[in-house]
This record gives structure tokens, sequence and C-alpha cells, in this order.
């Protein structure tokens, strides 16, 4: 099958590579450029584990063609937390020791125990991520319908939805409650 | 009952050291691993329940450019060992189980061949050239039809499809009949449900012909028990095996036992002499890893005049699938040993059968042997109806007091440090027994309104300490010369938090910050021996072998500092990172300086003490440890749609003394969650002829953060007899949950006089039970 040559920007870098033309996205981002952080639960749209950010909106990267991404602009999770040094997308404590900087919605989903086994997590902060640009201080009826197209088998929500309610004060400029690592009450 | 005071770290809600790598996209889950020269795989599945290969052409797809070999029970099953697990290795009720299907098909989704290409993508392309024709024949699809008189044989080496039958019928119980003034009957079905960990299975095989090895990554709950599967299957000498995850995207018990579709493509990989990774998709998972629940259970109950309860009887058949993974009617026996629950049930008799269909094998899910809980909560609520008391009456009447402690079941089983009778009136109080009794009266007689209260109350054995090798865990406790600490385990967490909850013990054993412990787990070449993750063991046997290692270095270290002093080492402490003379906290030496001298400055040691600073110890937990909780819900039930809305969720419970209360919160909350998706929504459905039907997310619904209501959840902190005084935790919430909302939803139908029997609960069955009512 012939290869495409696919050009688009990821994380804030341009990043080019061969697809098929039946490549998704979510693959294209896996085996081509690398970056695992996009899992893929169902491959058939319903999870939301795959999310990511699509010329700023979340999408499924499973349902996406990646030669439909070219010229896009496409973040990721890994590009959802400040790498160092790079473009500070809300870092609130860049110089934490060791655990790399965590952007709001990370900081509130450690926070409030919004993780079990992770696999789900980075769509659900990105998801999470671009429902709160849309929707800067939802109603809790608003929370459980932006969280609603992604699936967590660990969690029973309880942490996710605390964790969405803390990002919200967070990014409004509250401080973090706790360190990490630190008890909390 | 004394409440256990929070340590330093343990009883902290310390948040997880997991959690940094898993927000960012840096977490190494097992289709992350990539090697040089890797090839992908993909399985040629089964697409009939039951029938003999005519025909099987692989020329097609090994002719596909990029193809590297297409794999058939020819080329692997002659070679392949044993493919059991370790516990059942011996037993004579074993399916018949072989690497790739041979000459014929027993369920929809069985392997029948792998292809093995440059590119995943490529394999599935060669799968669709196999050609792969199946002669059908009669199909059994259910329990009871498996076990009728003439039934198609799911295995034709056995002579039946009982694969398993325990009666354990005592003369108490049928005296007990015979004086009960109310003797109550009911049959439950509990239908078919999966897992599903947001992960599916997966391996990356890498085998290496040079050198003999051969080194698996994997999506697994318990690396050692993996190792020794994989060892016996593809015959490499145990040493030669490494088994490694680093991070597990859930399990709930499917990933407990190694099963057959990662033995085939490490058999595969060994075959070509290669590095092989299979990833499961999502069909795959929901048709052919395991299924779970699949009961079908009569209980009987015996009550005097005033609803004491005087004897049970239980007949409880499970569904296997064709190969189930673990013991056949290993959960039927339990259900019917463990039935009495958190009741005075003073004579108890069942019989406990299992047997073969042609569907996917059955496997653990947490609580594998729930039904117990589910039949005994819903027949409590039954008897309570036909007796005319109220649900929770009847509870209260029968429920173990803390006073009657130690009390024993009939089984034999010593129940002690448990406190059922006050998680279910701090349950019942929580949810406001009394006054939702009154309003849902009023909301019925005013407004034709459906409210329901169910409880589920019970006993959860937990770390079975008899059970070899699954009662045993052993850890490395190693202070390095810079004085941190490496702890390794046996264990392979996968959501529980392990890395922080274990460093939490040692630190706090230690006497040093817990940010100077790191927990390696989930490496067979790294840690010692050990259990794995499951059957809710990890605080019991995990944290008090963590405990028991970190003692005997903290014995070390103050002998070592003692010699540094001129002090005895009984009257030494750790402190917050410093050894010190107990009374005289300014007579002290660093532990990082105790550390050093340990490795890099030996002639300060005494003469002849050992060099180095670590030490491995295991725990083996009692044959059992009980842990209780009691559940309550209030539900809507809209006699216009069929649609159950939970009003509110309650959990009492008594874990022991807590590591981490908010990890604790989270393992129960997501059992619930499980457990209510269970009870509403999930229901994995075969056709008549062993098709599956729900093969998507689509078909198979799991609830969403609008299905699960807040969970309201209090503790009760009794502590076990164990050092760490912990009880298990990881099963509770979701062999609690299902039966609380099925109480429910039949207290609101009852108000119509409807009763609902056919689960999961959804629209359908509801409004099919309405109708049969005339409502
Ligand atoms: S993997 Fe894309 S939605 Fe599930
Ligand atoms: S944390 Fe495991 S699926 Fe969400």
């Amino acid at each position: 099958m012939a290869d495409h040559d696919v050009a688009l920007t990821v994380n804030g870098e341009p990043r080019r590579g061969r697809a098929e033309a039946r490549t998704t996205l979510a693959d294209f981002l896996r085996d081509e450029l690398g970056l695992t952080g996009t899992h893929l639960a169902c491959e058939h749209g319903v999870c939301g584990s795959c999310t990511v950010l699509f010329d700023g909106d979340a999408v499924r990267a499973c349902l996406l063609f990646a030669v439909q991404a070219a010229g896009h602009e496409v973040v990721t999770i890994e590009g959802i937390a400040p790498a160092p040094g790079g473009p500070d997308r809300g870092a609130l404590d860049p110089g934490a020791p060791d655990r790399g900087a965590l952007g709001p919605v990370q900081q509130a989903f450690m926070e409030c125990h919004g993780l079990q086994c992770g696999f789900c997590t980075p769509g659900f902060v990105v998801s999470v991520s671009a429902f709160l640009d849309e929707c800067s201080d939802p109603t809790d009826a608003q929370i459980l319908d932006g969280l609603s197209g992604n699936l967590c088998r660990c969690t029973g929500y309880q942490g996710i939805v605390a964790a969405v309610r803390r990002a919200v004060e967070l990014r409004s400029g509250a401080l973090p409650a706790a360190e990490p690592s630190e008890s909390r009450p | 009952m004394s409440t256990p005071v929070a340590g330093r770290f343990v009883g902290q809600s310390v948040l997880r050291r997991e959690d940094p790598r898993l927000l960012t996209g840096r977490g190494t889950y097992v289709d992350d691993i990539t090697v040089a020269g890797l090839v992908h795989a993909a399985f040629v599945r089964s697409h009939v329940a039951a029938g003999r290969i005519t025909h099987l052409d692989i020329a097609a797809a090994r002719a596909l450019d990029g193809v590297v070999a297409v794999i058939t029970a020819a080329d692997l099953n002659a070679g392949a060992g044993s493919l059991q697990p370790t516990i059942q290795l011996h037993d004579p009720s074993n399916a018949p189980l072989r690497a790739l299907a041979d000459g014929d098909v027993r369920f929809v989704g069985e392997p029948v061949a792998v292809v093995i290409a440059r590119s995943r993508a490529i394999a599935e392309d060669g799968c669709d050239l196999v050609a792969l024709d199946i002669d059908p024949s009669a199909a059994v699809v259910d329990p009871e039809a498996a076990l009728a008189p003439g039934a198609p044989l799911v295995h034709r080496e056995r002579d039946s499809n009982l694969a398993q039958e325990m009666p354990v019928l005592l003369p108490q119980y049928d005296e007990a009949k015979a004086r009960a003034a109310h003797v109550v009957r009911a049959t439950f079905r509990q239908h078919r449900q999966t897992p599903s960990p947001m992960e599916t299975r997966g391996i990356v095989a890498i085998a290496n012909p040079a050198s003999g090895e051969l080194h698996c990554h994997l999506s697994t709950q318990n690396p050692h028990e993996a190792r020794l599967v994989l060892a016996r299957a593809t015959g490499t000498p145990e040493h030669l095996v490494r088994v490694t995850a680093r991070d597990v995207g859930g399990g709930f018990g499917q990933k407990f036992m190694l099963q057959r579709d990662e033995i085939v493509i490490a058999l595969a990989a060994k075959h070509l002499g290669r590095a092989v990774k299979w990833i499961e998709d999502r069909r795959e998972n929901l048709i052919a890893s395991t299924h779970a629940r699949t009961d079908v259970t009569t209980v009987e109950l015996a009550l005097d005049a005033d609803g004491h309860m005087l004897g049970a009887f239980v007949d409880e058949l499970e569904d296997a699938g064709a190969f189930p993974v673990g013991a056949a009617g290993g959960a039927a026996s339990a259900v019917g040993a463990f039935f009495p629950g958190a009741y005075r049930i003073p004579a108890l008799s069942w019989i406990a059968r299992a047997a073969w269909t042609n569907t996917c094998p059955r496997g653990a899910y947490r609580g594998p042997w729930m039904m117990e809980t589910v039949c005994r909560e819903q027949m409590v609520d039954v008897a309570a109806r036909a007796i005319g008391l109220d649900p929770l009456e009847l509870r209260r009447r029968n429920v173990i007091a803390t006073t009657e402690l130690p009390y024993t079941t009939p089984m034999g089983m010593t129940y002690e440090a448990i406190t059922p009778a006050e998680t279910l009136e701090q349950a019942a109080a929580a949810i406001g027994h009394d006054a939702f009794r009154t309003e849902q009266q009023r909301a019925f007689v005013a407004e034709g309104r459906l409210l329901g209260v169910g409880y589920s109350l019970y006993v959860e054995p937990c770390a079975m300490g008899s059970m070899d090798p699954l009662g045993t865990e052993s850890a490395t406790v190693r202070v390095q010369p810079s004085g941190t600490v490496l702890v390794s385990l046996g264990s392979g967490s996968h959501g529980q938090g392990l890395e922080t909850t274990m460093a939490q013990v040692v630190a706090e054993e230690l006497g040093i910050d817990v940010d100077q412990v790191v927990v390696v787990q989930g490496d067979t070449d790294v840690a010692p021996y050990g259990r794995g993750t499951g059957g809710s063991g990890s605080a019991i046997i995990g944290a008090n072998a963590c405990r028991a290692a970190s003692a005997v270095v903290r014995d070390r270290t103050c002998e070592i500092a003692a010699h540094l002093m001129e002090a005895a080492p009984g009257d030494l402490e750790v402190v917050d990172g410093e050894v010190r003379v107990k009374g005289t906290p300014t007579r002290s030496v660093a532990w990082t300086e105790v550390a050093r001298v340990a490795y890099h400055d030996t002639a300060r040691l005494a003469a002849g003490a050992r060099r180095g600073l670590e030490a491995t110890e295991s725990y083996t937990a009692p044959p059992v440890t009980f842990a209780n909780a009691c559940h309550a819900v209030t539900v809507e039930v809209d006699a216009r749609t069929g649609i159950t809305t939970i009003l509110r969720y309650v959990v009492s419970e008594d874990c022991g003394r807590m590591i981490n209360p908010m990890i604790v919160d989270g393992q129960i909350a997501g059992g619930v969650a499980q457990g209510i998706g269970g009870a509403l929504y999930e229901h994995v459905v075969y056709d008549g002829d062993g098709n599956p039907l729900t093969t998507t997310f689509m078909d198979y619904l799991l609830p969403t953060a609008s299905e699960i209501p807040a969970i309201e959840i209090h503790h009760i902190e009794t502590p076990a007899n164990n050092p760490g005084g912990h009880k298990g935790v990881g099963e509770g919430g979701a062999i609690g949950s299902p039966a609380a909302v099925f109480n429910a939803v039949a207290d609101a139908l009852a108000l119509v006089g409807a009763e609902v029997r056919d689960q999961p609960l959804g629209p359908r069955q509801i409004l099919a039970a309405l109708t049969a009512a005339g409502h």
C-alpha cells in the first residue's frame, strides 16, 4: 500500500512522517512519531482514550486518518504538560523536583485521585482541558455531560468529577492544596 | 473497638507517585514497548461456537508481502507443555485446553491460527486471506441446557458437560427446615458480564535463540505466575524466562492467570526465534478473553415465626465457558461455603456445580464468587416481603452482633474483628431509612412515583493464606549506600497504587521519609517470588511482607548505629531519618551515615558484622481474613420509561487499618461503579447458536460519569489479626453493589406488585415486569 508523506504540527513542533492512507491518526502518533501517551482502548470511537486536540478541538484520534491531519495542529497528552523549558501551558509549579511539571488539570487529577490504572487518563486530561477552555465555570450537570464521552473502568468517576471541580479552582488561580507526595487531611 | 491512630505515613492519604508519569503520557504500558526487529501478530479465530474444521488453507496469507509466518496447531501444539496455571496443574477437572484449536472449535473467538507480519495491519490482512471452513454442530450456550440429558458435548474427550460437582448436604438443614414456620424458595440468575479493563491484554515476547532467554513484557496482574506458565508451556528453564510489566491498564481478575492467547504468542516467538507483539483489540477482549458472573442459583431459606433464620440450602450452577481460566467450580463452591455471610444461619446445605458451555472462558472478575452475596441479599428481601417484615428489620434480627464474636459458621469458618451490625446501622442511618420509607409512601400515594431502597450486607473473605501459591508474598528491602531504599515486590499493581502504599508502609517501619523509598515491582528478574496482585490480598500479604523485611533492616540499622554510638541496640529508635537513643534525642546518627558505613566505611562496623544493609522476608496470611461492609441505595424507577435512576448510594465498610484512605475510597468507588454497571447496563449476549452479539462498546455498555451517582463512603476501622491490622478492600465494592441495586429496584416495583427476575435491570426488563403485573 502506498505511503503518504504527512507534515503537521504536534505539540507546537513541526513533525513529518509516512503513513498509509488507512493509518489512523492515533497509530501514526504512537508508531510513527513515538508519542505513546495517546491510548487505544476501543478503536471504534466510544471510549475517548485516544482523545487529542485537533486545531484546538477534542477529537478521537482512532476515528481520523493520519492523512487528514496533514497541515493541522495536534496537541497530545505529552503536549498538555508544559515541557521543561518549553512553552508554558499553565504550569503551577514548573520547578517541582523530580515530578515534572503538571498543568492544572493534571494537578487536579492527582490531588483528587482521578486516576488508578491511568490508561484512560490521557484521554480524560485532554478532554477536560478542552472542555474547561470552552466552559470555564461549569455546573455539576455540565461537568457530567462534559465527561460522558470518556470511559473509565477503575475510578467509578468519583475522583474524576472532583478533579474537574478542583481544576476549575486551580485554573482560576487558587493555590495547590498539597504538594505531591505530602499527606492531605 | 479501638480506632487505630494514623501513623506518619500509614493511614495518610499520601498522593500517588505513579500519577505524574501517567498524567503526562509517560507511562509504559505493554503496547508502548518496541524493540528492534519486532513483528506483529493477529489471530484467526473461530466464527462458530462448535464444529469440525474441514479446511484450513494458509497459503494465500503466507504469500502476502510483509507476512513473516502463519502458524497453526500443527506448528505449535505438539511442542507445547502444560498451559495450566500453577494452582491447577494437576486438577482433574481441567478442560482439555490446547494452544490453538486443532480439528474442531469450541467457542466463537477460539484461536485457530496466528498471522505474524511486519505490521499489525498486514497481519490482519493476512488473517483475511486464511481460508477456514468449519462444519458447525449443535452448541450449548446455557449451563442448564448443558447439563440436560443428551446435550451436545463441549469436549468430546469428556463424557458430560459437568465440569465439577460438589455436594455438601448436611442433616442439620433438614432438621431446621422441618421445624421452620416459613420456608422461602427462589431462583436467581446472574447475567453474563466481562471485566473490560480499559487496556486490553497484550504481550511483547522476545525470544533469543542464542542465549535461550525468553523475555515477555506483559499486561499482567501476576508476573511470577506468568513466568512459571511461560516456562512450562515453552519448555524454557524458569531462570531464563523474564516477565516485566511496568504499567498495567486495569485487570479486575482478567489478568491474574495467564491465558492461552499470550502463551501462543510466546510459543510463536520461540518458534520463530524473534520478538513478537500482540495487542488484543476490543472485539477480541469482549468475545475471547474471559467472561464472568453467569450463575443460576436456587436458594431455600428456613425461618422461624419471628423471622430468625434457621437454615439455608443453596443450589449453585456456574457457567464455566469452554475453557475456564482458574478452576471450574472454584466460584460455585465458594458461593455455597460463604453463603451465610453476615447472618446467624446455623444450618447449611449446598450443592455446587459447574458446566462447560460453548462460550468464552469464565475467568475471575472482582469477587469471583460474589453470587453468594447477590443471591443471599436478594433472598433476604424476598423472604422479608413473604413474611411481612421490612427487609432492614429482617437483617437486624439475623445479623451477627459484635458481642457474638468469635463466631463460627456452619462451614467452620471463624469470624473475628468484623462489624456487620455496625455497618448495617451506619448505612441505614446515613441513607435515612425511616424518613425514606415515609417519603416513598407519600410519593407513591400522592404522585404514583416508584421509589425504592435496597441493602446489601456482606462479609468478604480476603487474602486466603492457605492457598499456595497465593497466600504468601516476599519483599526485599534494600538500603542503598546513599541511604535511599529500594523495595522489590512480586506484586503486579494495575491501578491499586502499590508503588505508593508499600512505600508508606516501609517508610513508617524504617522511620524515614516516604520520598526516600522507591518500590519496584512487575519484574521477575528484580523481585523475589511473589503472588501477584489479586484476591484482595495486597494490603494484608504485601504490606506485611514489607513490614517483616523492614523490621529486619531496622534492627540491623540499630545494631550498626549502636556500635557507632557505643549504645545498646535495644535503646535505639529511628525517627525522621535519625537513629537516636530513646529519651536522649541528641545522641543520634543519621540514617544516611549508617547506610554509608554499611557499604563504604566498613572498618567502622563491628567485627564480623555483615556488610551492606538489606533483607528479604516473606509473610503468609492467616487462612482467611474477613472484611465486611453494607451498601444502601435509593432509586426511582420511571414506570413510563422503565429507566432506573439512583438517588443516593451509601457504603459503610470495615477494611481494618487503612494504609491510604484516599486509595481505599478509590477502590470502593471503582468496584461500586462496576456493580452498578453490571446491575443496570452491562450484558454479554449470545444468540442461541453461541454467536456473541455484544462485540463493541456500543453493545456492551459500560457506565459513564452520568450513570454513576456520588458514592458516600463511611469507615469503621477494626484492626484485623495481622501485624498491620489490614483487611482486603479491592473486591468489596463490586461484591456488594449489584444486590443493593437489585433490591432497591425490587422494593420500588413491589409498590405495584411487580417482580423482576431478568437482568440487567434495563428498561426492557422493567417494563416487562410492570406489564406482567398489569401496570
Ligand atoms: S480508542 Fe478511540 S474512542 Fe476508544
Ligand atoms: S484509571 Fe483505569 S480506566 Fe480509568
